[in-house]
């Protein structure tokens, strides 16, 4: 733990001198430019009765070690309901395969929303697994466990299906938030993508999302949806 | 044949424009064997930006007096060359001689040797030449030999060569996109795989079922995926964006090399890509290899032979039937070839051969010890696992690994294990006469650097004094490169001792070939004969094998040390500092 603390420390003070130094430390050697990436992995329409838009997509700027990223995730249906995760957090390759993360994040659903303070390892598995597992903080004391696990496997160079699994922990319940103490969601899915070019691929899949004791109290979720969607970057 | 490739091919090389008139005034032009050479004293060059159109679009080229390849510059062996290079690009620029052995502030790296030449400035190099046979020269700042700025050095020697011939052709072998060099480094950082379209599938592991039984092909798999690593990932940039060039022209408009039957021809072979591996044959003819990296080596017959980025060699082959022979340059991993055609008459076009299948990696190219495998060893290789640092322990074997073969006291260098290193070659062996991977048990007679051996006898060499030991590094992921796990920015100098004879050993703990090139010296490689050490100036570290040669350290100054692969040259690269 205080290891963790300590990186949090470095890692902010690191965040810091990476915007202050901005284009400065692209001197630093030409091995290391300093780069953007935005990508949109899930961009989709599920065919449920609301016709429930989802997305997740992810920014970064920064270096091999030192990157500022933001990530965002929500749904948003027909009748205007909106929930979202967004995070911005500072971060750094501690390991060949494993960057250690930290920042803030920030959850909407509707009109009610939630700080938290972050921290997350995400990196990539034996076996190629791209994986990410976030803590959360916020100031009612309630701590969150969020785990993101996605394989690629290639039908053809081009046709690559895609299982993810999601799952979600909390502390505490938080009625507004509709978040219970426990297990509080799981969300499965498969994609399959056409890579038309690395950078543009549409795609067909299935989700299966389901919510757990409380928080299946406050929005009792059970259902399979089949989506297209379209996933891109640049 | 990838139906990109054969689109590509379709198209003609042409120059559209010269974008500034060439100074060659005082260079006598001669148009020998089909290719612009130019010979003499005194050279003027001019680099610059050119619209070239290659694959049917349109892209500006950087170029040396407005053509792709530059011209071939012929000197003579004893003579003083003095070359005027005018750089008309907006960014600085620079020429390195490659394989010349030259003073320090001639050799052409900027930050290194010299500033470099800013825009609109001209800088004049002037050495005496003191070698002869083939080399070439390139651009030494950022991508610019990407996108053109190279071209051949053939050097006329003082007395006569110990072979015959009818006619000379260089081949100059190299890789051209469409794509900015910039854009083709960052895809790569985002995403390392971009260019690879030979990946394994879902249905390669069914065949391997078939083909070894569920258990085989599943264990096989869950080694190479529990390690993160791909069989499949040979080059970094493929056919997907190249179109691979011999002489500048592309495999449908072809180079001609014109024979009569029964003429020895011989071929001046140069890889001047910026990524990619050759594996050069001409089906029908066997080549004699008569000299690498420019110097003489006992004749050795071969079908084929793979050159590394930056080698060259001189092959001489005579041509019995009144055929079109294909020169046939397929690159290491198989997305396309560069291809010209040995004929007797500049209608007759050879058909290019079919190309041999996509190679696959073995545990041997990832440095594993098969012996100690079956022993229940483990896996003979370490990998960064998961949050861990690698452990004191492994560090301590491995260097123990490097004690062994300890002939020479070791001078011990910094070395570092995290974030820049995804694996360790547990068990690197000496694979001089492993063709390589993709060139295995292919029933043709390949080329090994075991087969090289020096023309002279280099018993009367020093031994070496004391040796150093380098790991080429990577972090294919990331795509991170480096040495002894340490980048070029934050390493300091390699020191060389002005006198001695040292021996260096690389141990590539990586699954790519790196082209390792010392600027200023030659690298004297041991074969298998300490009496006839090969020199050379570029040298392959195959994956996860070692390699050792040695280094009369004769040349005072600081040059550059590096994998002359393009995108991995930044990182994987030292300043050495001879004192």
């Amino acid at each position: 733990m205080r290891r963790i603390k300590n990186h949090c420390k470095k890692s902010l003070l690191s965040l810091v001198t990476l915007i202050a130094l901005g284009q400065n430390l692209h001197a630093a050697g030409a091995d290391d430019p300093m780069r953007t990436m935005f990508l949109m992995d899930k961009f989709e329409i599920l065919n449920n009765d609301e016709n429930t838009r989802v997305w997740e997509g992810s920014f970064y700027i920064g270096y091999d070690i030192d990157k500022l990223y933001l990530y965002s995730e929500g749904e948003a249906t027909s009748d205007g309901l909106e929930t979202s995760q967004n995070e911005l957090v500072y971060s750094r390759a501690i390991a060949a395969f494993w960057d250690i993360q930290a920042g803030i994040a920030y959850d909407k659903n509707d009109d009610a929303s939630k700080t938290w303070a972050e921290i997350a390892i995400a990196g990539l598995a034996p076996y190629f697994f791209e994986t990410r597992a976030a803590l959360l903080f916020n100031s009612d004391g309630n701590v969150g466990l969020r785990l993101d696990a996605e394989y690629e496997a290639l039908i053809t160079q081009k046709l690559i299906l895609t299982p993810s699994l999601e799952a979600d922990f909390y502390t505490k319940d938080d009625p507004k938030m509709h978040l219970g103490s426990g297990l509080s969601a799981i969300e499965a899915g498969l994609r399959l993508r056409y890579e038309f070019v690395r950078e543009f691929a549409p795609y067909i899949g299935v989700t299966w999302e389901k919510t757990f004791a409380n928080t299946r109290d406050y929005n009792p979720v059970n259902e399979t949806n089949l989506m297209v969607g379209v996933r891109f970057w640049f | 044949m990838q139906r990109r490739t054969f689109v590509k091919g379709l198209a003609a090389t042409s120059l559209v424009a010269f974008s500034s008139t060439s100074l060659q005034a005082k260079s006598k032009r001669t148009s020998i064997s089909n290719s612009n050479r130019l010979s003499g004293n005194e050279f003027f060059l001019t680099i610059d930006y050119t619209t070239v159109n290659i694959t049917g679009n349109t892209a500006v080229a950087t170029t040396v007096n407005g053509q792709i390849a530059g011209p071939t510059l012929v000197w003579q062996e004893g003579e003083t060359v003095t070359l005027h290079v005018s750089n008309k690009l907006k960014k600085s620029s620079s020429i390195h001689w490659h394989g010349i052995i030259l003073p320090s502030a001639m050799d052409g790296v900027p930050g290194i040797s010299f500033n470099g030449i800013a825009p609109g400035e001209t800088f004049t190099y002037t050495f005496k030449v003191q070698q002869h046979g083939t080399y070439w020269y390139h651009s030494h700042s950022g991508f610019q030999e990407q996108t053109g700025v190279y071209g051949a050095i053939v050097i006329k020697p003082k007395r006569k060569e110990p072979f015959s011939y009818h006619k000379e052709y260089v081949i100059q072998l190299s890789d051209w996109s469409d794509e900015k060099p910039t854009t083709i480094y960052k895809k790569l950082k985002q995403m390392s795989d971009y260019y690879n379209f030979s990946q394994r599938t879902v249905g390669t592991f069914i065949d391997e079922v078939k083909e070894k039984g569920f258990s085989k092909a599943f264990s096989d798999r869950s080694m190479w995926n529990s390690m993160r690593m791909n069989d499949r990932d040979i080059s970094d940039v493929t056919g997907y964006t190249y179109t691979y060039l011999m002489n500048g022209q592309n495999p449908a408009t072809q180079f001609k090399v014109l024979f009569k039957k029964g003429e020895k021809i011989r071929l001046r072979l140069i890889n001047a890509a910026a990524m990619t591996f050759f594996d050069v044959r001409i089906p029908g003819l066997k080549m004699t290899v008569v000299a690498a990296d420019g110097n003489h080596v006992k004749p050795v017959k071969v079908d084929e032979l793979r050159i590394g980025v930056a080698e060259t060699y001189d092959v001489i082959v005579q041509p019995k039937k009144n055929k079109a022979y294909a020169i046939f340059a397929q690159s290491i991993e198989r997305s396309g070839y560069a291809m010209g055609s040995l004929t007797p008459s500049s209608t007759l076009l050879a058909t290019p051969p079919k190309m041999d299948p996509v190679p696959r990696l073995t545990m041997v190219d990832m440095g594993m010890d098969m012996g100690a495998m079956n022993k229940k060893e483990g896996t003979g290789m370490k990998c960064s696992s998961g949050m861990k640092m690698p452990n004191k322990h492994n560090m301590k074997k491995y260097k123990f690994q490097a004690m062994e073969d300890q002939k020479y006291p070791i001078t011990k260098l910094p070395m570092s294990r995290g974030v820049q290193t995804t694996m360790m070659a547990m068990s690197p062996k000496y694979r001089l006469d492993d063709p390589g991977v993709g060139l295995r048990h292919n029933g043709r007679k390949v080329l090994t650097y075991a087969d090289l051996k020096n023309r002279y006898s280099t018993r009367r060499a020093k031994k070496p004094d004391r040796e150093i030991v380098l790991h080429l590094t990577g972090n294919m992921e990331r795509y991170m490169w480096s040495i002894n796990g340490i980048k070029y920015a934050d390493a300091k100098p390699l020191i060389f001792h002005y006198g001695e004879r040292l021996r260096i050993t690389f141990i590539n703990d990586t699954m790519m070939n790196h082209p390792m090139h010392l600027h200023g010296m030659w690298s004297d490689l041991e074969t298998g004969d300490d009496n006839h050490l090969v020199k050379k100036h570029t040298i392959i570290v195959q994956p996860g094998s070692k390699i050792s040669y040695r280094v009369t350290v004769d040349a005072k100054g600081a040059w550059a040390y590096h994998c002359h692969l393009l995108y991995h040259m930044a990182g994987m690269f030292r300043k050495v500092v001879v004192a």
